[in-house]
């Protein structure tokens, strides 16, 4: 490769040449005007503003948000609710998606429609509608907060979410937390590496030590009922309709997506693959696990990539039904302290970011499944 | 080497997006002169909401109305001549200041608080056209009295405003632990509130009454508690570096504030040009000077309270007494009457 090109003439360079040159004139050009219209209007590019003080409110976050503190933690906070929201989408689309494949792949009629039926309907309808629709039924459908629904006890589904009764740890819980978060890390490690042996004396290390530790802390369990307040329900754990919608809506969505690849992999292994495992003796399960599924990752794995951006990518709808991921926040920040260009800058740059860092990820897994040790 | 190939992209990108955004189909350059600009095009444009009653927004037939609209009217008589030579942008509350910036449009009238960040951040604001304040909107039948009986409730507010750190301040300060529901438009954020999502709406008090005059049901089914002390002044607001504009805004506005104050009206302008006051004969233009300091007619303030009215007509045109809203004049009348309105001096 290295040498053809090095023999190349001017003939090939000079038009290289020249078109870089004119990008690059390009882009100055239009930064000038930029520059210049900026200039004008007394506005000034800096970044200065993410330290000032962020007076607005955010509806919920993951991470611990009060106003008042500064911008560039909101913009953080933002984020955090993003990557959380992207990637329970991005894990349970994909557990939804492959039995709805499998489903259209059977030979049950019923299942086969049902499945078809809905990957058509989902497909569809643009995701914003889908959203604002499933927001509106839980508004609508769900009772009002001082008649609370109890399907279970410690349940509640009202209007302004669905509350759960939480189980806390008293005491101070972390060396126990460490020790068992570390024995099924490794247990993970070494059954990756196909040490089965290895990885259950490893689950069970980690139920003696975790126990043990339990009783030398003299930990014990609370439980947070949460009760009506007046308003609403305080204590245990609330999910918002926000984003009970924007994550419900999402799921189905992306899972339809999901569906489509997963079959169009089962679909692109030759017939002649299934047969042939089919006369090894194999049963059905046994072919789909052994002989069909490795080939069809690889054809299933690239595509995903690119869904799994457009999930991170649709996450950014999550502000029409009110949910407060990175968009949102920017938005909001961009409204009260004006700095517009650099508000979608960063904006920009956050989720070039993390749709290339998906990228390297599933770059990696796909090397890995055309190698075949998957 | 190709991971660094899009991020210089994206850069020529996101400088491009905002030329475009800044660039003018009409003229060239953004200039300075916002009057030569407006005559040479024809027409004022200005910023507007489509969903603010009384403030601005089309009618049945399509015809915009509301205090801003006329606001905008009057500018357009003092820079034109015509209250139609004007056009309407409808803009979002995250857009508005963005689009004056960018000069997508002459002036905006379109209910914006006047703030010392938004002052700062590269736009003028004039002269206020209304006295709103932040008030909470509760249903009468869960018994809220005052701002302490709000604690631990859900309350529903929209982004981009004034109003989300007004509901935040309110709940720090008074330790309220309001839950806020926060959405990116009107809609959203009122539909939420009639289906239950929560137990307040805070936004301006002159919205929250349009809205309530609109419900079905009686108007006192809902009830309307003020957030706080403070005063929010909608005002009008420009571009910075166009001082020449910056004056005849600020004038068209008092040309309705004065001519209240000098009980000159739609009906009267005609007859008092034979008045003897002085001041009556300067504000219409009949002993000449005015306009000509402003650099437009000399007249147009005459042109202003014949084709719109005075502020007291226009205010009950929109929001006042011959308005579906009614909402009592209030902090808007006179200074002499005991409001916040006053009139500056035509000399």
């Amino acid at each position: 490769m290295r040498r053809r090109r090095a023999a190349r003439g001017w003939g090939w360079w000079l038009p290289q040449v020249a078109l870089l040159l004119a990008l690059a004139g390009l882009v100055l050009v239009v930064a000038r005007t930029v520059s210049d219209n900026m200039e004008r209007q007394d506005m000034v590019l800096s970044l200065g503003f993410l330290r000032s003080t962020a007076e607005f409110p955010i509806a919920e976050s993951f991470l611990a948000y009060a106003p008042g503190d500064t911008i560039a933690w909101a913009f953080v906070v933002g984020l955090g609710n993003s990557i959380a929201l992207t990637l329970l989408i991005i894990v349970l689309s994909t557990m939804a998606g492959v039995p709805i494949a499998l489903a259209r792949h059977s030979g049950h009629m019923l299942a086969r429609t049902l499945a078809g039926g809905f990957v058509d309907l989902v497909r569809n309808v643009p995701l914003v509608v889908q959203l604002l629709f499933w927001y509106g039924v839980i508004l609508m459908a769900f009772p009002p907060a001082r008649a609370a629904a109890q399907p279970l006890p410690g349940l509640f589904l009202t209007n302004r979410g669905i509350t759960v009764t939480t189980v806390g740890i008293t005491g101070t819980a972390l060396p126990m937390i460490v020790t068992v978060l570390g024995g099924l890390t490794l247990t993970l490690i070494t059954a990756w590496r196909g040490h089965l042996h290895k990885a259950s004396l490893c689950t069970l290390g980690t139920i003696v030590a975790g126990s043990a530790l339990w009783i030398v802390l003299d930990l014990g369990l609370a439980r947070d009922v949460p009760h009506f307040d007046r308003f609403n329900f305080t204590g245990g754990l609330t999910l918002t309709p926000e984003f009970v919608a924007v994550l419900w809506g999402s799921v189905i969505y992306a899972s339809a997506f999901a569906a489509e690849i997963v079959r169009g992999g089962l679909d692109g292994v030759p017939r002649g693959q299934w047969e042939a495992s089919r006369a090894l003796g194999l049963s059905k399960r046994q072919s789909l696990r052994l002989v069909i599924v490795p080939q069809a990752l690889r054809m299933i794995v690239p595509p995903m990539n690119s869904q799994f951006i457009t999930i991170l990518k649709n996450s950014t709808l999550a502000l029409v039904v009110g949910y407060p991921d990175l968009n949102f926040v920017a938005n909001t920040a961009i409204n009260h302290t004006g700095q517009g260009l650099e508000g979608v800058a960063i904006l920009m740059l956050v989720f070039f970011t993390l749709a290339s860092a998906i990228s390297l990820a599933m770059n990696r897994l796909n090397a890995r499944v055309q190698r075949g040790g998957a | 080497m190709r991971r660094l190939a899009p991020l210089a992209l994206l850069a020529a990108l996101l400088a491009g997006g905002c030329d475009v955004g800044a660039s003018h189909k009409n003229h060239g350059r953004l200039t300075p002169h916002t009057l030569e600009a407006v005559r040479s095009r024809g027409y004022v444009r200005c910023g507007a909401s489509k969903e603010a009653p009384g403030f601005s927004g089309p009618d049945e037939s399509g015809r915009w109305r509301g205090l801003d609209v006329d606001t905008c009217r009057a500018i357009a008589v003092a820079a034109l001549g015509d209250r139609e030579k004007v056009r309407f942008v409808p803009l979002t509350g995250q857009q508005r200041i963005t689009a004056l910036q960018t000069g997508e449009i002459d002036v905006l009238p379109r209910t914006t608080t006047w703030t010392l960040r938004r002052d700062a951040a590269g736009i003028n604001f004039t002269i206020p056209t209304y006295y709103d304040y932040t008030a909470f909107m509760v249903r009468r039948k869960v018994g809220v009295r005052d701002l302490a009986g709000l604690r631990g409730a859900s309350a529903c507010v929209q982004s981009g405003s004034m109003t989300e750190v007004i509901l935040a301040d309110v709940s720090r300060k008074y330790r309220l632990a309001l839950r806020p529901v926060i959405f990116d438009n009107v809609q959203s954020t009122r539909q939420a509130f009639l289906s239950g999502r929560c137990d307040a709406l805070i936004t301006d008090a002159s919205a929250l009454a349009a809205l309530r005059a609109t419900l079905p049901g009686r108007a006192d089914d809902y009830v309307i508690l003020p957030a706080d002390s403070n005063v929010a002044p909608l005002t009008p607001a420009v571009r910075h570096g166009d001082d020449q504009w910056f004056d005849i805004v600020k004038f068209s506005i008092e040309a309705m504030i004065d001519g209240e104050q000098l009980g000159i009206g739609r009906d009267t302008a005609d007859r008092l040009r034979a008045s003897a006051d002085p001041n009556v004969r300067r504000f219409l233009g009949v002993e000449p000077g005015n306009g000509r300091a402003l650099g437009i007619s000399d007249d147009f303030a005459y042109q202003i309270v014949r084709q719109i009215g005075n502020y007291g007509e226009v205010y009950d045109d929109n929001l006042g007494s011959r308005s579906r809203l009614n909402i009592p004049r209030g902090l808007n009348r006179l200074q002499r009457d005991g409001g916040l309105m006053l009139p500056i001096g035509f000399y």
